[in-house]
């Protein structure tokens, strides 16, 4: 759903008139909650960051544990979800590998969201050539596929978990960039910053009182979206041998070394898989309420 | 409109040019030799200090970017550095099977996403809407992999219904035409080949349609919605499920906007998630052909396979941005 | 206008529904069948489908290194001689006689007469030279493999002096001085004769348009798709060959291909994994064929690189993998556990040496007495593709990363693309590395110079190892022509290499193929790529 976000981010948004007493994060939070599908977004959210903070104290063996003997195991009593083709329990490296999705879905997303948002601010608020060389080389970046970028950028620095997580950060940066600027262009134009302006009020002051906050709310929407796609993503790329190396036990490259066993061992595939897939939808789920709530206009 | 479609297309030579760029600092970024690559196990240090003076490497770059751009404006691709064949006659079968397994998947999830949208509204809030939903939502969740060797496992595995990988019947293979396999069995006549060759798009197609799917199911039922408040719709309903054929074709019309602007962004996501998909599936498409040349470090078709990619996406949204103004003038274009 | 374009969207888009609606109904009802082996039709099976997992990168075999390229090749060209069926013996090829002067200087090769070029041209010994005079003069770039013959043309180690026709059917090798494996190297499938006519004919796109002697002859190549081969008619043994057409299909995932066998797709696979065999082996459809094993896999200390330049160290990681567990757990329990660089088939194998047992207290001693006993971090790097010598090297480095752990050594697994990789390993850029070789030639020459001499770094002695001792007996092996002699040598170059350790030898592995029940006659042979005009199907 990230990918909605980013024809629709031209739309303005309108700050609410605060005319009634309630703080508005009380209402924002009001409206959130009445939502049923953000809060179990939420809910699912919070419980695998939950799993990732405490994985090594619930986990029952560790991650790199090498069993040879127990190679291949159904899921028991013993194993939850079976073990792999090391003898490895794959329930506990499902709980750890919660810490590695999560790690590269918030710092990817934190460097694009950084990033994109200076770039943004400077080529909204300074115009001209800064501008338009900016804009030039996101429209650029946007018209690879992005998983593409991101293999070719791997390809570059090399395969490993922090590549991954840094060539999927770029392949965002333009998304917060558009985003940003074209909210900085239109606060631009509201008549106080131009009076601010007129004033003589320094550009930092203007930006970080004035613009900056005012483009909070659609960022964190499409940060949360943006977390989803992230996952997906660095899961693709360990899936491709790009991202996480062994033993890491990273969702994507689980799945990835037991392609093998579909045949014998089909629930080596099958929960890691289904983490993935849960934790994406948490976020999705979560963001769309946040869209609801934050950047209504925003909605499709 | 002519403007418009003028000053549209002019607005793309810049990226272009970025492109080729990016693509060639990219190449050039990518650590490794070439002539190791020709070489291989077997090489010696002189063989490949002498291959690589040979194939102009060590040349400044602007002057290899400059020999780079006049050979693509001339058509030229360059060779292959595995096959030795000039890439531009190479490319042609690959980019057939991605766009046979793209156009069917976004045909799958324009049929089936734009009517259970439009049914999903109609009967909103009944539990075809809530399972819709929940399917939609699951679906833009999904790694579209997973789902792919899910479906392997499933299908092809367990049940033995679908071919697990491939394009044909190795033993009866098709021959091409087009490389368009759906279009080649038809225009030969052999049904019986086209109905192996269906059978054996359905998986790798419904894996990467699932996205799309979902995405164009909630953004349907979204303006559906907007449009049964409209008077004429509720009218319409008041007089009974009679009507729904009405509404639906009155629907498919706004359904329209939604789904081009979803081809538009999707096509992006489509071409990357076919990498995925035809590894998966044994699908010999320009997804694989990339994939390989970048393990295999074929610098000139990782260089022209990524720029066919980024131009067919450029392509189609350009071809979307006029689209829309043509079904709908009201569309203002501010570039 | 707008109305009209919206109702031919609406209609075409209904359209395409209920095709697809009708369409998929269909298939699913029919998919079934897929299950039923024969594909009726002809009364005899004469088509093989062969699955494996790339594409050939030429059809002119020594215009490549690369294999996949041969096991297509070897059936349209032939050589001057041949190996046996399943080894590396020599035996007539396209010669039929040959006569080897005392010195070992002159090579006399009587040609089979009568026999034709798939496009009808004779083969004679103008062909022959031809073929030499176009290797010959060509370049590493142009022709890798020709290396094998000490250079080319040009170069000073080249050992060809001349070639002459001495009749139509008789060709004269003189060479510089003796290369033991001299016969050994023409029958490699590289060396396999092309028709003169139609090299001059194509080209550079001879590479395209195959044209040989051998039992098929080429008809189509879909680059990553397929490539068809028939039979040759014509061919020369009237009994041979016994199939029709041989169609090699591109499946890269060895699992996907497994399934295609079992799904009756295709005939036959190689790259079995090990860890596949018992599936197969519980089909009653399908059988497991076992190539015999001529290779070595191994884990290479860079001996130029801390701390492996130190000898004790070496010895040490030697004793800390238990490659037991390795065979057990990614070769299916069949492989050898190697103790020597060069795998025991082959002549001159030194089975006196005593492997270092896994012995961790041992390892942890050794280190200690390096001044290492708290261990350190290091790089693995583990190769990204499957070889026949380790298909799962990955997994393999697994095992290794978590027996190095217990002497306090920690490693981390690495790994780029297969041709970075080969150049890195080449250049010395690994602190430890997994790799493999399979034998070209089956000589002791092609395993103990090629990768452990000082005179092959830069080329495949990637642990960097120099000993001089061992190098003089290496050249010294080379040159003389009594084979007993010859072993004698190479057994004393095991031993140093042993002490020196500058590999822990893995395993020499057996790469497995797997094939439909009714598949006959199929002879894996142990350089990996093996004629099949003997293949058939029985009833």
């Amino acid at each position: 759903m990230a990918e909605l976000a980013k024809n629709t981010a031209d739309i303005q948004t309108t700050i609410p008139a605060e005319e009634k007493f309630i703080p508005p994060w009380k209402e924002a939070w009001r409206s959130f909650y009445k939502n049923r599908l953000a809060v179990i977004g939420l809910a699912i959210v919070i419980f695998f960051i939950i799993i990732a903070i405490i994985a090594p104290w619930i986990a029952p063996y560790g991650f790199k544990e090498q069993v040879m003997s127990e190679r291949m195991q159904a899921p028991s009593s013993k194993h939850w979800f079976g073990t792999d083709d090391f003898g490895r329990d794959i329930f506990s490296r499902v709980l750890y590998g919660a810490r590695i999705s999560l790690w590269v879905g918030f710092f990817s997303v934190l460097g694009s969201v950084v990033v994109g948002t200076f770039l943004g601010i400077v080529a909204g608020y300074y115009g001209r050539w800064v501008d338009t060389i900016i804009s030039r080389m996101f429209d650029i970046m946007l018209a690879f596929p992005s998983i593409l970028l991101a293999i070719a950028v791997v390809a570059i620095l090399g395969p490993s978990l922090q590549n991954a997580l840094i060539a999927i950060a770029v392949i965002n940066v333009p998304n917060f960039g558009r985003l940003v600027r074209s909210k900085v262009l239109s606060v631009k134009q509201e008549e106080y910053i131009m009076s601010a302006r007129a004033i003589g009020m320094k550009d930092s002051r203007i930006l970080f009182r004035h613009i900056l906050p005012n483009s909070i709310s659609p960022v964190i929407v499409q940060a949360t979206l943006a977390i989803a796609t992230a996952i997906i993503e660095a899961a693709a790329l360990g899936f491709l041998g790009l991202g996480a190396q062994p033993p890491t036990p990273e969702w994507g490259k689980m799945l990835a070394d037991s392609k093998n066993y579909i045949t014998n061992a089909p629930w080596t595939l099958f929960f890691p898989g289904m983490a993935i897939m849960l934790t994406v939808l948490g976020f999705n789920l979560m963001g769309d309420g946040l869209r609801d709530v934050l950047d209504p206009k925003m909605k499709n | 409109m002519l403007t418009y479609t003028v000053r549209r297309i002019l607005s793309l030579i810049p990226v272009l040019i970025g492109m080729t760029l990016i693509v060639f600092a990219i190449i050039h970024a990518i650590p490794g030799n070439p002539a190791q690559v020709i070489l291989g196990q077997r090489a010696t240090k002189e063989t490949i200090a002498a291959l690589t003076k040979q194939l102009g490497l060590e040349q400044p770059w602007y002057i290899q970017y400059f020999d780079y751009i006049s050979a693509l404006l001339h058509g030229d691709l360059g060779i292959s550095l595995r096959t030795r064949g000039p890439i531009n006659q190479e490319v042609w079968p690959y980019l057939a099977a991605t766009m046979e397994l793209t156009v069917v998947a976004i045909i799958i999830a324009v049929i089936i996403g734009v009517n259970a949208g439009i049914i999903s509204a109609w009967f909103s809030k009944s539990w075809f809407d809530y399972a819709a939903m929940v399917f939609a939502l699951v679906g833009v969740s999904m790694p579209i992999f997973w789902l792919g060797l899910m479906g392997q496992w499933v299908f092809s595995i367990e049940l033995g219904w679908l071919p697990t990988t491939g394009r044909e019947n190795p033993r009866d293979p098709v021959t091409s035409i087009t490389n368009i396999y759906l279009l080649d069995t038809l225009l030969q006549g052999r049904f019986d080949q086209f109905k192996i060759v269906f059978q054996h798009l359905i998986l790798p197609s419904a894996a990467l349609a699932t996205i799309p799917m979902a995405i164009i199911a909630r953004m349907t039922r979204a303006t559906m919605l907007e449009v049964m408040r409209s008077d004429y719709v509720r009218t319409a309903r008041a007089k009974g499920l009679r009507m729904f054929w009405v509404v639906y074709k009155h629907s498919l019309k706004n359904a329209i906007i939604p789904v081009l602007t979803v081809i538009g962004l999707q096509t992006g996501l489509l071409l990357g998630g076919a990498i995925l998909t035809e590894t998966i599936f044994g699908w010999p498409g320009i997804g694989r052909y990339l994939y390989d040349a970048i393990n295999f470090r074929d610098y000139p078709v990782i260089q022209s396979g990524i720029l066919i990619i980024a131009a067919i996406f450029v392509l189609i949204n350009l071809i979307v941005d006029l689209l829309y103004v043509l079904i709908d003038p009201r569309i203002k274009f501010t570039k | 206008m707008k109305n009209k374009m919206l109702k031919m969207l609406l209609i075409s888009l209904l359209a395409i529904s209920m095709f697809l609606v009708g369409c998929s109904d269909k298939s699913n009802s029919n998919a079934g069948d897929k299950e039923k082996p024969a594909e009726g039709g002809a009364p005899a099976k004469d088509t093989l489908v062969y699955g494996r997992g790339g594409d050939s990168a030429s059809l002119d075999p020594i215009t490549t290194t690369e294999g996949e390229t041969f096991k297509v090749t070897i059936n349209i060209f032939e050589t001057l001689l041949n190996y046996g069926e399943q080894d590396t013996t020599i035996h007539p090829g396209l010669a039929e006689k040959w006569e080897v002067s005392d010195d070992g200087l002159t090579y006399t090769f009587n040609l089979r007469q009568g026999v034709k070029f798939h496009d009808g041209t004779d083969f004679n010994a103008e062909a022959v030279i031809f073929n030499f005079n176009r290797w010959m003069n060509g370049d590493a770039e142009k022709f890798p493999y020709y290396t094998m013959f000490g250079g080319f043309k040009k170069d000073e180690g080249h050992v060809i002096k001349e070639i002459k026709a001495i009749d139509d059917h008789t060709v004269q090798f003189t060479l510089k001085r003796p290369q033991a494996p001299f016969l050994k190297n023409l029958a490699m499938s590289m060396f396999g004769i092309a028709s003169p006519a139609a090299l001059e004919k194509y080209g550079d796109d001879f590479r395209k348009n195959p044209v040989g002697t051998g039992p098929f002859k080429f008809v189509e190549w879909k680059a990553n798709d397929k490539i068809v081969i028939e039979k040759n008619t014509e061919y020369w043994d009237k009994s041979l060959p016994k199939l029709n057409k041989i169609i090699f299909r591109v499946i890269p995932e060895n699992t996907a291909r497994l399934n295609a066998l079992a799904n009756g797709e295709i005939d036959v696979m190689d790259g079995l994994n090990n860890s596949d065999e018992a599936t197969v082996t519980a089909n009653d459809k399908l059988q497991i064929i076992e190539r015999p094993s001529m290779n070595v896999g191994y884990l290479g200390l860079t001996t130029t690189r801390k701390p492996f330049d130190n000898k004790l160290v070496r010895q040490a990681i030697n004793h800390a993998i238990d490659k037991k567990t390795i065979i057990d757990a990614f070769y299916g329990g069949k492989a050898l556990a190697a103790k020597n660089p060069m795998p025991p088939s082959i002549e001159g194998y030194n089975d006196a040496i005593q492997e270092y047992p896994y012995d961790l207290e041992k390892a942890k001693a050794l280190l200690k007495e390096a001044g290492l006993e708290k261990g350190f971090e290091i790089d693995l790097w583990a190769m990204p593709v499957a070889r026949p010598y380790m298909p799962e090297a990955q997994k393999v480095a697994e095992v290794i990363q978590e027996s190095l752990s217990k002497i306090n050594i920690k490693a981390n697994i690495k790994s780029v693309d297969w041709p970075t990789y080969l150049d890195k390993a080449t250049k010395g850029e690994f602190d430890m590395f997994m790799l493999g070789w399979t034998g070209d030639n089956g000589d002791p020459d092609n395993f103990l110079y090629t990768l452990l001499d000082k005179d092959s770094i830069g080329a495949n002695n990637n642990a960097q190892y120099s000993n001089d001792e061992l190098h003089d007996i290496l050249i010294e092996a080379q040159t003389i022509s009594d084979q007993e002699k010859r072993n004698e040598l190479y057994k004393k170059a095991q031993e140093i290499i042993h002490e020196d350790a500058p590999w822990v030898p893995l395993v020499h592995s057996t790469p497995l193929l797997a094939a439909a029940k009714d598949v006959a006659n199929y002879l894996p042979h142990p350089t990996g790529s093996e004629v099949l005009s003997k293949v058939e199907f029985k009833q």
